[in-house]
């Protein structure tokens, strides 16, 4: 295990420095004058000269990279350009919103998929297996941008069961958790059902109910848990797409999470603010991708980097 | 439903999404981009059968050019893509060593990110336009096709036919384009499709932000994003342009997956 961690953690230096060079570069790919962007052509000279020294834009690449750099090991990520705040203090605010709703989007995700593939693999062949592998195709092929409004058309203004926006009680989160997991939920959905009735024929199913096990503990201890590692892959694959959907997400359902605050900060053109929002996101699915390799190494201690 | 419909359905669905687009100046009732406030937010009139907008635009003719919008995008970027990836691919998986190490660990790093997180943070900074949302697509794009053709490689490159052209004294140019390029055909046209039916949501994502094509032009995503403000009042605006997009990643979902099992039961 500590020999998997080091080659992991070698593996994750390298692409961690990657995905901070990504972001630094970011702002100096504005066409033209970046102060200007950002500050607009009325801006004064004197304005745009603070703020181009404020933003280090004035130095040598080098000497702005090497600062980006030291600032991000103080957990310094700059100053947003209109909220007169830090940008940590901006995102640390945000982030917990975020954070409830990946969450609970993915136990949304997670109790549809295994609800549905457990069906689907019991009934093979039959109309629950057909309308799983059917759920399964439109979920995949409903972008969350057309979702969010039709949920909200059908939940929210015609039933007036769930509130239309903004964050709240439980029934705030009913929707936004919905619409972030749906593609989730499809995918896990396809790839466990596969996995259960790969498994359902293995030799070990077969000794296993030999041996006299109920039903239930076949299922629980033998097939649900040789299908987990399945469900671990895509979860963490679809970290990263859930963390991108936060944008769209939040933005139609006025969630005040990070990824709002995204789409706000491009809106207005703040680009520290967007350059510090994309770092945190990048930098989490980064984590979220290494943290999985070491739960495969415990579920499965064959894995091997080899 | 067996393998031999769905593919039938998909490309049935694809075959007239395609029709409409190439001839959509020529099918649509009305110019996409023609006001009449008088008629502003119509439900249905058989003068407009899917409606009009909040500029009394007509939604079906709108329907028709975005298509052709979208399909543009995601043409091109799967190309582009492609394209990338092919060369990177191949100079990976034929050359090994350094230049694949160097290469593979490019790919890692693009990889960490959130596909459609870079394509907004890039589009952010280079402003909306056709042009900025293909560059954004490819950025991370091209990064699945290069994996997938150097892992081809790497498997084909053992085979006897490739070791027999490099005995006979073959350059390694013409043994990747006459030996190893026409084996990689079926998966990267699997991998084009879904990449194809990825790109359209994206596209639609970054239009849907605004950070797609520039107004006045129709835009699957704008058009859905335009409508958002009048959900109460006239859901119709979001309903079309949205089951334009799903209908359309759908055929494209389905004809990926029967090529797949396709191929997959043909290498069995």
């Amino acid at each position: 295990m500590k020999r998997y961690l080091i080659q992991r953690l070698l593996l994750l230096l390298p692409t961690l420095l990657g995905v901070l060079t990504l972001v630094f570069v970011l702002i100096h790919l504005i066409p033209g004058d970046p102060v200007e962007v950002m500050l607009g052509e009325t801006a004064s000279a004197t304005d745009k000269q603070a703020l181009r020294r404020d933003l280090g834009l004035d130095r040598p690449l080098f000497e702005q990279y090497r600062d980006f750099l030291t600032s991000l090991a103080r957990g310094d990520l700059g100053r947003s350009l209109y909220e007169q705040a830090r940008v940590t203090e901006i995102i640390s605010a945000r982030l917990p919103a975020t954070l409830l709703l990946a969450l609970c989007a993915m136990l949304a995700a997670l109790v549809i998929a295994f609800s549905l593939a457990i069906l689907a693999a019991v009934n093979r062949g039959g109309w629950l297996d057909h309308g799983a592998l059917l759920f399964s195709l439109l979920g995949l092929s409903l972008p969350n941008f057309w979702l969010g409004p039709l949920l909200m058309i059908v939940f929210s203004i015609q039933l007036g069961w769930t509130p239309v926006s903004g964050r709240g009680g439980i029934s705030h989160l009913i929707l936004p958790a919905l619409t972030l997991g749906l593609g989730m939920a499809a995918i896990l959905t396809r790839i466990l059902r596969a996995s259960l009735l790969q498994v359902m024929n293995e030799d070990f199913v077969r000794t296993a109910r030999a041996k006299g096990l109920t039903e239930k503990q076949v299922w629980l201890k033998h097939m649900l848990r040789n299908a987990l590692m399945s469900v671990v892959t895509i979860m963490s694959l679809q970290f990263g797409a859930l963390l991108a959907g936060s944008l769209i997400t939040e933005t139609i359902f006025s969630w005040p999470g990070i990824g709002r605050l995204t789409v706000q900060a491009i809106q207005t053109r703040d680009y520290p603010l967007v350059q510090g929002c994309v770092l945190v996101i990048a930098v989490s699915y980064v984590l979220v991708n290494f943290l999985t390799d070491m739960l495969y190494k415990l579920v499965d201690p064959r894995v091997s980097y080899e | 439903m067996n393998n031999q419909l769905w593919l039938v359905l998909g490309a049935g669905i694809l075959l007239l999404l395609l029709v409409s687009a190439l001839f959509g100046p020529l099918i649509a009732p009305h110019h996409p981009l023609r006001q009449n406030l008088s008629e502003d937010l119509i439900p249905y009139s058989s003068e407009h059968p899917l409606g009009t907008d909040k500029l009394g635009r007509d939604i079906l003719s709108r329907i028709l050019h975005g298509g052709r919008i979208s399909l543009l995008v995601g043409v091109s970027t799967v190309t582009l893509s492609l394209a990338i990836g092919l060369i990177i691919g191949s100079l990976s998986g034929f050359l090994g060593g350094w230049t694949d190490q160097l290469l593979m660990r490019l790919v890692d790093v693009l990889l960490a990110f959130p596909g459609i997180l870079l394509a907004i943070a890039f589009t952010a900074v280079l402003g909306p336009g056709l042009e900025h949302v293909v560059i954004a697509l490819c950025l991370i794009g091209w990064t699945s096709y290069a994996r997938l053709v150097r892992g081809e490689i790497l498997a084909l490159r053992e085979r006897e036919f490739v070791q027999a052209a490099r005995a006979l004294g073959c350059k390694p140019k013409r043994i990747i384009w006459r030996h190893l390029l026409p084996n990689l055909l079926p998966p990267l046209l699997i991998q084009s499709t879904f990449g194809l039916a990825a790109a359209i949501v994206a596209e639609g994502s970054l239009s849907f932000l605004g950070l797609g094509v520039e107004p006045p032009t129709p835009s699957w995503g704008s058009m859905l994003n335009d409508g958002r403000q009048f959900l109460l009042v006239a859901p119709h605006l979001t309903t079309y342009p949205g089951l334009a997009i799903m209908l359309t990643v759908l055929a494209l979902n389905l004809v990926g997956d029967a090529l797949q099992e396709r191929l997959t039961a043909r290498s069995r």
